[in-house]
Formats: C-alpha cells, sequence, structure tokens
C-alpha cells in the first residue's frame, strides 16, 4: 500500500491506494450527508411509531394512530354516497317524466351521464353518441327497439341478443349464403329497398325495381312490414329513412341481405346500477332532444 | 475472437455448443406443437452458428504465452458493438411503441406487433440487451485493471457474453411469438430462465477468481457495486422466477406465488432490479470511467463506502412502493415508504460524490462531450432518485400511480442517467480498445451529446405534464360527486403530449445512431500509432508493469 499524498486542488489527503490511476480523495463525508440520514431516519421511525408498521409474527403493529386504509376508503365512499343522496333518491323515486322536468336533476344527468356513457358506451357508439357503423347513432330518431323511455331503459338493462334471459333477440336471415334467394333476386330487392328511402336507383329498370318488391313482399315483410317501416317489437329496421346501419350503399345493402345481420349490445344489469341505469336513459333522452 | 482461444478451450466451445444444439432440437421435437418448438429452434440454429465459426478458425494460430501478460479485451469489444446494436434496436422498438400511442393503427394488424408485445420487447431489449452487454463488457474491463489481474480463462467470458445475448433474443422473439409469464421486466420463461441462472453463475464465478487473483490490496469502489449487481440479481432473478412448467413440451409455467404474494415478490424484483441492475451496476462504471476521464481522484472514499451500503440496505425493503393502496397490507406500504425516503440521502451523496469528483476537470466537463455526458448522467441519477422518493409517498403516489409520470420517471433515470453514463463510459473505452488516439469524430460525440440531452428533457417533460393532468383528471369531481371525465377523455387529452413524447424518443434514437456511425467509423480507422509504443495508450500498460506507486 502506498502513502497518502495531498491533493493540490482540494487539498485533502489521498488514501493512497491506487487503481490503473484513479485514487481517493479520504475527504471526511460532508455534514449534510450525517444530518439528512439522521432526518430521514427520524421520519421514518416517527412515522413506524404512528402508522400500521412492523411485522410482529402473525400480527403486525397497528401504530399509534390506528389508521386503515380499507376503513379510511370505506368511510370517503360512505361520505360521498351521503353527498349524493340529496339526487340519487330522488332520480330513483321519480318517473323520468317528473325527473325531465325538473332543472336541477337535470343538471346531475348532464354532470354524470358524460362520464357514465364515456366509461360504459362509447367504445361502440362512439363519445359523442352518435355511432359508427354497425352501432346506432343514439342522438337519431331511428330506434331499433324503441325510442320511449321504457324501451330505452330495457335495451340497456338487458342488451340485444346477449347472455341475459330476457335479452331482445333478434336475427336477419342470411338469403343468399342459406340459398333462400338466388342473387339476381337480390340485386332485385336491393333496388326496390333503396326507393323506399329515395336513394338514387338510376342503374335499376322498372321492371327489377317491381321484381324486387314482390320478393320484399314475400320475404322481408314479415319482419320489416308491408311499407318497409319496421317493427321495434322484434327490432327490425325502418327501411324508409335513410339511417342504414351497415351502410347504405348498394354494395353494402346486397352484403346485409346476403348474409344477414346480427348486431350484438351486451346487457347492463349486472354492470350499472339501476340509478346508473336511469342516468343513461335520461342523458340518451337528453341528448336526442338537444339535437332535434 | 476465436484465435484468442487455446485449442483446448475451442474444443470445450465445441463441446459447448453441440451440447446446446442438441437442448434446441431436444426442444423444438418435444415442444413441436407449442411456441417452445420455435424458441428451440431458435437455440439450434444459434448454437449451429456458433459451432460454424468456431470450425471456421478451429486451426488458426494459437495465442503465445505471451497472452497472459495483456489484459483479455476481446469480449468488452464484442459485448460493446452488441450493446450499441441492441440500443439501437430497442430505442427503435420503443419509439414505435410510443407512435403507436399516437395512432393505434401503426400495428398493421399483425400480431407479434401489438402493443403488449412490443412493449417488453423495447424495455427488454434496452435494459437486458443494451444495459446488460455494456456492464458485461465494462464491468470485464473495469476489474482486470482495477484488480491487476487478467481474466481467469478465455472461454468462460465469451460463454457469458454469448449465452447472456441467447437469452436475450429467446426472451424478444418470444415476446413477439405470444410467450411471457406477465411479469414486468422477468416476461421470459421457465427454460430460459434457467438458461440465464446458468449464465449469470458462470459470471459470478469469473469475477470471484477475477478478484482472488488481483495483485492491489484493496478492492475498488466500482468493483464493490459490479459484484453487487452481479450477486443480487442473481437472487432476484432465481426467486422472482420460481415457477411450475406445465409440462417440459410447454413454453408456459405458473408461479409459485399468487395473489398478493405475487405481487409483492415481483415488485421486489421489479424495484430490486432498477436497484441493482440499473443503479449499482453502473455506478460501478461511473465509479472507473468519470475519474479516469476527468483526471481527479473520488471526491471521497468514505462518502463511497456509507453511499454503497445505504443503497445496498435501503433498496432492498423499497419495492412495496409499486403497491401503494392495493392488497397488499398497510404496513407493508410504511415500511417501503419510509425506506424509499431514507434511501434518498445515499443516492445524492452518490450523485455528489460523482459531481464533485468533477472539481478540478469542469473544463474538461465543458470541451469533452464524453465526459459531459457522464456528468448529465450524474445529474439525471440525483434528479430520479429524488423523484423516485418523491412518488413513493404515499398521498403523492395517489396521484401519480397508474399515470404516465411513471414512465417519466423511469425514462429519466433510463435515458438521463442509465443510456448517457453508458454512453460516456463506451466513448472512453472505444479509443482504450482498439488503440486509437480518440474518437473519429469528436463533434459527432457533441451531436449525440445534444441530441441525447434534448430528446430525454422532452420526454420527461411531456410524461409529467400527461401523468399530471391524468392523474387530476381521474380524480376531479363535478357539483353533482360524480366523476368529471370518462377514462377515453384523458386518453384524449393525452394525445399532444404522446406526439411530444414520441418526437424525443426519436431524437434519442438518431442520437444513438450518431453513436454507432462514429464508434464504427473509430474502429475501421487505422491505429495511429506511428512513433508511439502501445503503453502510451491510457488503458494499455501490461499486467505485469503496474504504475509505481509511491512508496513502493
Amino acid at each position: 500500500m502506498g502513502v497518502s499524498e495531498r491533493d493540490p486542488y482540494t487539498g485533502h489527503q489521498t488514501t493512497g491506494h491506487e487503481w490503473n490511476g484513479i485514487k481517493e480523495l479520504n475527504t471526511p463525508v460532508p455534514r449534510p450527508v450525517y444530518f439528512f440520514l439522521i432526518v430521514t431516519a427520524s421520519f421514518g421511525f416517527v412515522y413506524w411509531l404512528l402508522m400500521p408498521s412492523w411485522p410482529l409474527g402473525t400480527t403486525y403493529f397497528k401504530g399509534l394512530l390506528g389508521s386503515d386504509q380499507r376503513a379510511v376508503v370505506q368511510q370517503s365512499l360512505q361520505e360521498a354516497k351521503l353527498e349524493r343522496a340529496q339526487w340519487t333518491d330522488r332520480i330513483a323515486r321519480e318517473s323520468i317524466a317528473q325527473v325531465q322536468t325538473d332543472p336541477r336533476l337535470m343538471q346531475v344527468v348532464r354532470e354524470t351521464g358524460p362520464s357514465l356513457f364515456g366509461d360504459n358506451c362509447a367504445a361502440c357508439h362512439g363519445r359523442d353518441a352518435r355511432g359508427n357503423r354497425g352501432f346506432p347513432d343514439l342522438t337519431a330518431d331511428s330506434w331499433l327497439w324503441g325510442g320511449t323511455p321504457e324501451a330505452i331503459a330495457e335495451t340497456i338493462r338487458v342488451g340485444i341478443n346477449s347472455t341475459h334471459p330476457d335479452s331482445r333477440t333478434s336475427q336477419m336471415p342470411a338469403f343468399g349464403r342459406d340459398g333462400v334467394l338466388a342473387r339476381k333476386d337480390i340485386d332485385n330487392v336491393v333496388a326496390y329497398v333503396r326507393t323506399l328511402s329515395d336513394l338514387p336507383t338510376a342503374d335499376a329498370s322498372p321492371e327489377a325495381i317491381a321484381a324486387g318488391k314482390s320478393v320484399f313482399a314475400a320475404n322481408c315483410a314479415a319482419c320489416h312490414g308491408e311499407d318497409g317501416k319496421g317493427n321495434t317489437e322484434m327490432g327490425s329496421r325502418n327501411l324508409t329513412n335513410r339511417s342504414f346501419l351497415y351502410g347504405s350503399d348498394t354494395s353494402s345493402l346486397v352484403t346485409t341481405v346476403f348474409n344477414g345481420r346480427q348486431g350484438h349490445m351486451p346487457t347492463w344489469e349486472h354492470r350499472l346500477s339501476a340509478l346508473d341505469r336511469k342516468i343513461l336513459t335520461l342523458y340518451l333522452l337528453d341528448l336526442r332532444a338537444a339535437r332535434r | 475472437m476465436i484465435g484468442q482461444l487455446t485449442r483446448n478451450e475451442r474444443q470445450g466451445a465445441l463441446l459447448i455448443l453441440i451440447a446446446l444444439a442438441i437442448l434446441g432440437l431436444a426442444m423444438a421435437a418435444v415442444g413441436r406443437d407449442d411456441p417452445l418448438g420455435g424458441q428451440g429452434a431458435l437455440v439450434m440454429v444459434a448454437a449451429l452458428a456458433g459451432l460454424f465459426g468456431v470450425i471456421s478458425r478451429y486451426y488458426a494460430p494459437e495465442p503465445g504465452p505471451d497472452r497472459v501478460s495483456r489484459y483479455y479485451d476481446e469480449p468488452s469489444k464484442v459485448g460493446i458493438i452488441i450493446a450499441m446494436g441492441w440500443v439501437v434496436f430497442g430505442l427503435f422498438i420503443g419509439d414505435w411503441v410510443a407512435w403507436l400511442l399516437v395512432d393505434p393503427n401503426l400495428t398493421f394488424h399483425a400480431a407479434w406487433s401489438s402493443f403488449g408485445r412490443i412493449r417488453p420487447v423495447h424495455t427488454t431489449s434496452v435494459i437486458f440487451g443494451f444495459g446488460g452487454n455494456a456492464l458485461i463488457a465494462t464491468s470485464f474491463y473495469v476489474m482486470q485493471r482495477t484488480s491487476r489481474a487478467r481474466l481467469p480463462d478465455q472461454l468462460s467470458p465469451l460463454f457469458v457474453l454469448f449465452g447472456y445475448n441467447l437469452f436475450c433474443v429467446l426472451a424478444v422473439a418470444g415476446y413477439m411469438m405470444g410467450i411471457t409469464q406477465s411479469k414486468e421486466y422477468a416476461e421470459p420463461e421457465w427454460y430460459a430462465d434457467i438458461w440465464l441462472v446458468v449464465v449469470w453463475i458462470t459470471y459470478f464465478v469469473i469475477y470471484l477468481r477475477t478478484l482472488a487473483r488481483r495483485k492491489e490490496k484493496h478492492i475498488y469502489v466500482a468493483n464493490w457495486y459490479y459484484l453487487a449487481f452481479i450477486l443480487v440479481v442473481a437472487v432476484l432473478h432465481i426467486v422472482n422466477n420460481l415457477a411450475v412448467p406445465v409440462s417440459f413440451g410447454h413454453a408456459r409455467s405458473y408461479s409459485l406465488f399468487s395473489g398478493v404474494q405475487d405481487a409483492m415478490t415481483e415488485w421486489w424484483y421489479g424495484h430490486n432490479a432498477v436497484a441493482f441492475f440499473l443503479t449499482s451496476g453502473f455506478l460501478g462504471m461511473l465509479y472507473y470511467y468519470l475519474p479516469k476521464v476527468a483526471g481527479r481522484p473520488i471526491f471521497s472514499y468514505r462518502m463511497s463506502i456509507i453511499n454503497f451500503w445505504g443503497i445496498t440496505f435501503f433498496y432492498m425493503w423499497a419495492g412495496s412502493h409499486h403497491l401503494h393502496y392495493t392488497a397488499l397490507p398497510q404496513w407493508v406500504q410504511t415500511l417501503g415508504m419510509t425506506f424509499s425516503l431514507m434511501l434518498l440521502v445515499p443516492s445524492w451523496a452518490s450523485a455528489g460524490n460523482a459531481l464533485l469528483t468533477l472539481n478540478g476537470a469542469w473544463h474538461k466537463v465543458r470541451d469533452d462531450a464524453t465526459l459531459r455526458f457522464m456528468m448529465v448522467a450524474a445529474v439525471f441519477y440525483g434528479l430520479a432518485t429524488f423523484e423516485g422518493s418523491f412518488m413513493a409517498i404515499r398521498p403523492v403516489n395517489s396521484l401519480s400511480h397508474y399515470t404516465d409520470w411513471t414512465i417519466g420517471h423511469v425514462h429519466a433515470g433510463a435515458l438521463g442517467w442509465v443510456a448517457m453514463i453508458t454512453f460516456g463510459s463506451i466513448y472512453a473505452s472505444v479509443p482504450w480498445l482498439w488503440k486509437r488516439d480518440g474518437m473519429f469524430s469528436p463533434r459527432l460525440v457533441e451531436v449525440h451529446f445534444w441530441l441525447a440531452v434534448a430528446g430525454t428533457v422532452i420526454y420527461v417533460m411531456a410524461m409529467w405534464n400527461s401523468g399530471i393532468v391524468q392523474g387530476l383528471m381521474w380524480r376531479t369531481y363535478n357539483d353533482s360527486g360524480t366523476l368529471a371525465y370518462s377514462f377515453v377523455d384523458s386518453v384524449v387529452a393525452m394525445h399532444p403530449y404522446y406526439i411530444a413524447r414520441a418526437i424525443g424518443g426519436l431524437m434519442f434514437l438518431l442520437g444513438s445512431l450518431v453513436g454507432c456511425y462514429n464508434i464504427w467509423l473509430t474502429i475501421r480507422t487505422a491505429p495511429q500509432v506511428a512513433g508511439r509504443t502501445a503503453s502510451e495508450f491510457p488503458d494499455a500498460a501490461p499486467i505485469g508493469a503496474p504504475v509505481l506507486q509511491p512508496g513502493e
């Protein structure tokens, strides 16, 4: 081992060791290091005394303050529930129509609805509830299963083609794939359907449209009605208002008729409380009213 | 590389590679109906490539007996090159993941490129691929010089280096095939974990054997840190990965721990991976390269001792701060939080020891980007450890947990500290290893430095903002007492920050590409040894001729 030497820059002694040219100064540990070690350690000791800290065999030291994170959470949940009770009870108790006439309660609906809708419904229906291909626009007037408050609440509760025993069920048959209709018939009926909502049918002859009309009467009218206005009892689409879920262009419609369509909406009965579902119903009605 | 091995070692290498090829074949056969088969094929291909390499140089002349008078630097050279390869790959994937968060369509509809698969590819590539190779390369280099002893043999260091990289490749390829045991930073499955244990224990033995043969009385600080890194990572890795495979023919295994015990074991591992992989190992690097390049003695030997034991002791307790406000019993959280706060003192003292070492050499920091990399690394080390202790406080954590703040914190450490100290050390050691006057272009080192600093600052700032915005949006209530924002609202609010983050990451990636180019040109240029003896290079002194110490 070598002897220590004095570093000319700092004036401190080296330790006398050298490793491939690296030396070390024997500088004493600066005071602040000890100071903050003591401060942080003291904080630790005090905190251990006050809070649940060290294990003691099968139990642990509970701390002088008796803090318990579970109790804290339960208490703050309870407090939040009490705070909300001033309006939750009323919304739960009163009818939809009554709530709609109360500006204070509608204020709650407009504040609470967006996050409920955003966290549960927006993934399919979009953040603005305007829908996506295959997922209905909830601000429009066209409702597959009815747009009354009761019908909307029931759809949210049981879902469509869901696992709920009371689920709304609808299934449009695959007319082409299952060989019910020939391709020619499908083209004709699509041309006819487009006339129902005044979509241009320039590439179809009047004879084709007429043929399509009889195909419609024989195969489609049972669900969609003679006039094509649909039936909310069985979730069949109104074909006269252009709000086609899967596209209104000829090729989309041909695909729809050929393969059929089976939409799916989950049941929310076990995911959302009755109150939350009621708020969502009110929120949707309010969105629709605002758009009218 | 093979030319440096003796005939016996070449035969040893052949035996190992043949055994490995048979093992790979067995895995491929037994696991043919499972992703394990693909991994086995990968092992076999790697072993066959190795066999080809050894056989093609099998009859090359053996190294002379004078080899023992020189340090064995081949593994360090290869390790540095591999590390630079991993960093480019890992940063590229990382930036891809960042852009994926800007536009989710950038998976291009493939399963292997989905977020859940390429994110661990990024973390494994940069932490284990880049960081691990850099640690192996520099530890061999530093250990030999500070012990004045050659590595015990020529084969085992290469086994460690290539075996370790086989582990990394298995891990990364496995994630893309959908193999993971779903533990953060410990995603590889049982067979890869067992392989890493073999490699790691070899590494540990090499280290101990070299230390045992050291010609210096005292063990230098850098070696304490490297040794702590190797030893503790072995313990962490073995405990956290205890698992029972479904069968020898399946990649899937089930952890020995369940529920909150599993979570606690994982974060005891995870936080100590930060401590002993990303801190201890890189402090070893800092303690050698910083004083060496600065030409200054370490500021305080005594502080080194306090810091080393402080960091080693306190870190062990801190892992539970990852599980605040969870099913983990509160008393464990209390211990995690309080020890995290105590940890700040030795952490800052380490950063301080590094920065105070630069006193008397600040003009070099100004002029030399290599040293500046190390200085900035020490600053970011201080910054990230302060932030870490702060975020470990329970009420602070209730805001920061699960947000991008955590991501920002990790990257302040990973980009600012780990990557910067590594780049600084690599820029210092490349000319020493390849016997050049200096890097090919000091100006390109400058370019890399500024790209790295700017990229890190942009990244970290973006994540601080997005993290705090996120945390606040998640806890904002309206007058009705319900949440003001849905989750998707917070996702929309993140968009601008995600763009900024991806740009910061891109700058960091560009910097590392500049680094690769510069290193490649440095290696390619002919050595400027005309009229100079090898010993004039700073680190080239032969083992037998140490610098004479005062008083000897």
